[in-house]
């Protein structure tokens, strides 16, 4: 029987970006906040010491600061016609945990949507037809515009001190910038990162190409700076463990080094680690959350009383918490009904090595950051012609090689022996002349056939189904990828690679090849409840006391890396709730 | 932005709301005069009551029962708050003025010099009672507690009556007619409630300041807590006002960060002080008169140079990340070493605690980062952090007494013995 | 003297464990930022201290294993005297050989490739069976001689069979074995020196990797030089000796 505990205003799901950012938001409204974080509690100088954090084995290998699949995992498949079995160690995908989530261990790449990527199939459809899309992609438009998301892109990026070169500045397009971006209203609150050799060999590579490259906007800062909360993080020192690791000089933006020392002093908030949430718990109406069900590590059931539920627990486990609650319908692929579950992506990313002349190249691969590197957008969105290409979608490519990481980046070029003194020697030989970081960040449409369920089979340890994801590629995003992927190629072979490897994304899916923890859907935002999950403030439809963040609002996802756009629609959603609903509690939008 | 005083006053004005009966003998007291009962307020907070009678994480403010650590052994705080049995609401105006200027009890009874009555005896009467109206107002508790926690001998408070007749001087704060008000204001408090010298000046044997020497700094508790005069190198002498006022007001400047015991005395006492009185403490800290300067000690020898090689090429691989090259760290961050009075202290324990066991340092309302350095004890033998205490103390224009590793063994086997 | 002292209940975190029965652990966390002094989790530096898990016989087979797969060369030396053994009886003792933190519920059934490794044998339990079947194919071959007795053509053509799925082993997958025994000996050859393994930062002086620096601001303009500092891992420092 679980204990009842007093009652409190608002209690958050989570603890990782949208955690924070909602919990800060919501105790300076007045109100008291609980966050339940079933990780445990980690910070930079308890956790990432500068003596051991450089450690691949333990971090990069090992997964060590992840989630543990043993605690928490899901289930995979490409198609109806498999039986989803577990995902036993991670692959595909990376998923966060404890105090700060994927925030701690992120690239820190904070990219912005493009002003089409909003409103994609009225778009595409205005531009190419109706029929140019395929019967069976589900793409729609967000019901929310980038002009409103504006002002928050920006409050995100100066909470983080971001540091980029602002491309777009209200209408104005600026040299050394991405000019394919939409207007922002100020310039990044810090400047460009330096950029290391092969970084900068891409940039010259691609003007000579008549492409106009520009610093990759990050979260690695590029100088010391103090954000709006008066948290000030230090300057980024290029150690190249950055993803996958903890950063051990506060130059990351995380939750850490942006939000939770000043959330943390609030007398009206409070966090509880290593408790797993069990459930949403709804009235006898079904329409009202009145609160939540977690365990601690002994198992003790608690019941949370709150008037307000904010679920910030990363997509995929939003989407497994809604469903293990109640609310809203599953979706069912064979009817198309039912919107929990629904539209399901990830990202299609692809690659090429270039290997080059080891006397004449050394680019010192572990003078890196996460969100180091140079990029062209010439080819994202819908920023070319894709008549003639055959697919819609497309992505950023860049030279955005984070690390020299001996286990993880020390690439030979095909038919080296596995192994043996010829495996060694070409490690030897091809270690600090070899490109291997670049990227071609695909977007990912949503399908019909891609999508969140429960596993039929599959049980936590608490005896609850894991989430089932059943994804594989189409023609669309593999199309797109081999035409990134030779983009790629092609300033490769500008910069003077005498050997380049295409590896353009081929399916079918496979949950052990890393492509990213983009993972996003399944609780859609939109217009109206037939369309989506929750409405333009991340309200959800069923129940207007629970808001859902995350990337698990995408209706499908666009060539970027998602967190900005998380950030920006988290803050979006807070003000929301702060102007509007805790005025005149129920739903916001009436469809 | 709402000031100091209404913050205090609507503080307090809920706090005198909740007051409960008349203790007795509370003749001097206004119970509706709540500008008595504000500026009492305020002067337990200066004079830092909560440090020592209020156990931490508890919501009985000032109920007593804190362990006290003295070089003697241990003494509990008493309860302070209001309740007729078991704390202080029974005593009459005078005994309470008599504990605070004179060190002694109900009954004539002689307090330990761990309640710092040798410095509260500075206090004026009116502010001795502003206290005792402050101290009426609040919640009483009723929580017995035994004090006197000492081991044979020094649990026989009769022997105080020597140590007093030796080393306490009573009487209230006099004025120098030859300073401006701002500098006596500030005199009084470090003086008087504020009992700096409580920590930062060295004592005897007998655990009695050593008046010779005040504000020159002294180790206690792990920590050595720095010289605070305007000395040039080891002392204050680099700050300005600001700079000092910076830091005691929010826990940090644009080269330092207070961490340690210095946190508490942040948050519970000078975070909450008035610009005007921080201000005042600067002035006076800076001004020379009254103030000894202490003669740089140089070091005998310049640390060997194998020393500071060694020293040198830890720094680059575990320091530089933060502290940088040049040891400027970054402002409000990573404290600059160079420069740095805490680091180039004769006694370097403050150095080695925080190198040994990493450290916290304070967040507050203005400067809310709260960055922590974190511990290399781990991986640093004690060789390698003499080598790199060495090496910092005296890099960047600073100078400062090499490490010996004997010394880090030493420090590091105390802190061992310390859950703090 | 008493350990309670005033500063001991000086909170500057303010944990509190509460909620729920003594064995619970869950924290919670208010007031400000969680830290104690010292605070930390360091690695466990590996130490030359015997075996922990492989047997006498298991050990000189991992030892010749591994010398074949990176051989002594003007490169570096050889898997064994990089420690590459060392490394993999102890990730076999510990949490890795058990598969710790691994989704272990069944059933356990096949999949396809997509669906990544299904099954419960862990790599401790792996490495058992399959270095016992591994001898016997090797002697089954070589007319009687187990895998330390073959000279080292013949080793390298037994690991080739490994390799390739020719060599047959009893009860396990030869394809699949290998590539465990690559793929550990590698992380070995190339992880830091603290698992045992890359002894004396061998395999990064050899790529040009200097090893655990953390503040390269002073060289990333300097595009396309080499970097002269000196190699250093998490506990060795050669040059912190003046």
């Amino acid at each position: 029987m679980a204990r009842k505990l007093p009652h409190k205003d608002v209690v958050v799901i989570g603890l990782g970006w949208t955690g924070s950012i909602l919990a800060n938001e919501l105790t300076d409204a007045g109100l008291d906040v609980v966050a339940i974080e079933r990780g445990p509690w980690r910070d930079t100088a308890t956790d990432f010491l500068i003596s051991y954090a450089q450690d691949e084995l333990r971090y990069r290998i090992q997964h060590e600061l992840f989630l543990r699949p043993s605690q928490m995992s899901v289930t995979f498949r490409n198609n109806s016609k498999e039986t989803a079995l577990p995902v036993r160690t991670w692959g595909a995908f990376m998923l966060g945990n404890g105090a700060g989530g994927a925030g701690v261990h992120w690239n820190a790449e904070t990219w912005r949507f493009l002003p089409t990527d909003f409103t994609v199939r009225s778009h595409l459809t205005q531009r190419y037809g109706a029929n140019f899309l395929p019967q069976d992609m589900t793409i729609q438009d967000w019901g929310i515009t980038y002009d409103q998301l504006e002002p928050h892109y920006d409050e995100f990026e100066y909470l983080c001190g971001t540091s980029g070169q602002a491309g777009n500045l209200n209408g104005s397009i600026q040299a050394g910038g991405n000019p394919f971006e939409g207007p922002r209203s100020r310039p990044y609150p810090t400047p460009p990162m330096k950029q290391g050799y092969g970084h900068a060999l891409f940039a010259q590579a691609a003007k000579e190409l008549g492409y106009k490259p520009f610093p990759q906007p990050s979260g690695n800062l590029s100088q010391s700076y103090t954000n709006p909360l008066a948290v000030t993080l230090g300057q980024c020192t290029y150690c190249g463990f950055c993803e996958w690791f903890g950063c051990a000089n506060y130059s990351k933006a995380t939750p850490q080094t942006t939000v939770l020392p000043v959330l943390l002093r609030k007398p009206n908030f409070e966090a509880r680690t290593e408790c797993e949430v069990m459930r949403i718990n709804l009235d006898s109406t079904g329409k009202r959350a009145t609160g939540v069900t977690y365990v601690d590590t002994s198992g003790e059931e608690f019941e949370q009383p709150a008037d307000l539920v904010l679920l910030c627990a990363f997509s995929l486990f939003n989407v497994q918490l809604l469903l293990l609650s109640g609310i809203g319908k599953a979706y069912d692929p064979t009817t198309g009904q039912g919107q929990i579950g629904r539209n399901f992506t990830h990202q299609t990313v692809s690659s090429a090595i270039g290997f080059f002349d080891k006397d004449k190249y050394n680019f010192n691969p572990f003078i890196a950051a996460g969100a180091i590197g140079t990029c062209i957008d010439e080819f994202n969105g819908d920023n070319f012609d894709h008549g003639p290409a055959g697919f819609v979608g497309g992505g950023y490519i860049g030279e955005v090689q984070t690390n020299g990481r001996p286990i993880e980046s020390t690439p030979v070029p095909p038919g080296t022996p596995a192994w043996g003194s010829k495996w060694k020697q070409a490690l030897r030989d091809n270690y600090l002349s070899t490109i291997v970081g670049g990227s071609c960040h695909g977007s990912m449409c949503s399908y019909r056939d891609v999508y969140l369920d429960l596993d039929p089979t599959y049980k936590d340890r608490f005896g609850r189904p894991l989430m089932r994801i059943t994804i594989d590629f189409h023609d669309n995003e593999l199309k797109m990828s081999a035409f990134l992927t030779d983009k790629y190629a092609e300033i490769l072979q500008k910069m003077g690679a005498k050997q380049i490897v295409k590896k353009p994304r081929k399916g079918p899916y496979d949950v052990t090849q890393y492509q990213t923890s983009h993972l996003n859907g399944g609780a859609i935002m939109g217009t109206d409840p037939g369309n989506s999950a929750l409405n333009m403030y991340l309200q959800s439809w069923d129940v207007p006391n629970l808001f859902v963040q995350g990337a698990s609002a995408f209706p499908q996802n666009a060539g970027y890396n998602p967190t900005g756009t998380v950030g920006a629609l988290a803050l979006w959603s807070a003000h929301a709730i702060r102007s509007q609903y805790l005025k005149n509690p129920g739903p916001l939008v009436h469809a | 932005m709402r000031s100091r005083s209404t913050w205090l006053f609507g503080t307090v004005a809920g706090i005198a709301l909740a007051t409960s009966a008349v203790p007795a003998g509370a003749a001097g007291i206004d119970k509706q005069n709540f500008e008595q009962v504000e500026r009492g307020h305020y002067l337990a907070i200066a004079g830092d009551c909560a440090a020592c009678h209020t156990l931490p994480g508890s919501n009985h403010a000032l109920a007593g029962g804190r362990p006290i650590e003295t070089p003697f052994g241990m003494l509990l705080a008493p309860n302070i708050t209001p309740d007729p049995q078991t704390g202080i609401g029974a005593w009459t105006d005078q005994e309470f003025v008599n504990a605070l200027t004179k060190g002694t009890g109900r009954h004539g009874t002689r307090l330990y010099p761990a309640m710092p009555y040798t410095y509260y005896t500075k206090l004026t009467r009116d502010d001795a009672l502003a206290i005792r109206a402050y101290l009426t107002s609040i919640p009483a508790v009723h929580n017995p507690v035994k004090s006197n926690q000492l081991p044979f001998p020094f649990d026989m408070r009769w022997t105080l009556a020597v140590w007093d007749k030796l080393y306490f001087t009573p009487g209230t704060f006099h004025p120098d007619p030859k300073e401006s008000a701002q500098w006596n204001r500030g005199a009084y408090l470090v003086e008087g409630p504020g009992h700096c010298g409580m920590c930062h000046t060295p004592k005897n044997f007998l655990g009695a300041d050593e008046a010779s020497q005040r504000f020159q700094g002294y180790a206690l508790q792990g920590w050595f807590a720095p010289n605070i005069t305007d000395a040039a190198r080891r002392g204050l002498g680099g700050w300005s006002v600001a700079d000092i006022v910076a830091y005691l007001q929010t826990g940090h400047n644009k080269t330092s960060a207070a961490t340690g015991l210095m946190s508490e005395t942040l948050n519970l006492s000078t975070s909450k002080m008035s610009d005007a009185d921080l201000q005042a403490i600067a002035v006076y800290l800076k001004g020379p008169s009254g103030q000894q300067q202490t003669a740089a000690a140089d070091p005998a020898d310049p640390p060997a140079q194998g020393v500071m090689k060694s020293g040198a090429q830890i720094y680059a691989d575990e320091c530089s990340a933060c502290h940088a090259s040049d040891g400027k760290g970054a402002a409000g961050l990573f404290p600059s070493l160079s420069g740095s009075p805490v680091v180039q202290q004769t006694d370097p324990t403050s150095v080695l605690h925080v190198v040994l066991r990493g450290a916290l340092s304070v967040g507050t309302k203005p400067a809310p980062t709260a960055p922590a350095m974190p511990q290399f004890g781990w991986i640093l033998n004690d060789d390698q952090v003499a080598a790199v205490a060495t090496y910092i103390r005296n890099s960047w224009g600073n100078s400062a007494p090499a490490v010996s590793a004997d010394n880090v063994g030493k420090t590091r086997r105390m802190l061992v013995e310390r859950s703090d | 003297m008493s350990q309670l002292n005033r500063r001991q209940l000086l909170a500057s975190s303010a944990i509190v464990i509460l909620l729920g029965s003594p064995a619970a652990r869950a924290a919670i966390i208010r007031g400000g930022l969680p830290w104690k002094p010292g605070a930390a989790d360091p690695p466990t530096l590996v130490t030359p201290n015997g075996w922990h898990f492989f047997t006498p016989q298991e050990t000189a087979t991992v030892e010749a294993f591994v010398d074949r797969l990176i051989p002594a060369d003007d490169l570096s030396p050889g898997g064994k005297d990089c420690g590459c053994a060392v490394y993999i009886d102890r990730q076999l003792a510990g949490p890795y050989g058990r598969f710790d933190g691994y989704y272990m519920s069944g059933p356990f059934q096949k999949g396809t490739k997509q669906q990544g490794p299904q099954s419960p044998v862990t790599p401790a339990r792996h490495y058992r069976k399959a270095l016992a079947a591994f001898d016997k194919a090797c002697s089954d071959k070589f007319g009687g001689k187990v895998f330390t007795a073959l000279s080292d053509a013949q080793r390298d053509e037994a690991i080739k069979g490994l390799e390739d799925g020719s060599l047959k082993l009893d009860g396990t997958d030869s394809k699949e074995f290998f590539k465990l025994v690559l793929k550990d000996t590698q992380n070995g050859f190339l992880a830091d020196p603290i698992y045992g393994g890359n002894r004396n930062m061998a395999s990064w002086k050899m790529i040009g990797f200097p090893g655990t620096h953390y503040d390269y601001r002073g060289w990333v303009d300097r595009h396309n030089q080499r970097v002269t500092l000196p190699t250093i891992s998490i506990a060795e420092h050669p040059n912190w000796s003046g």
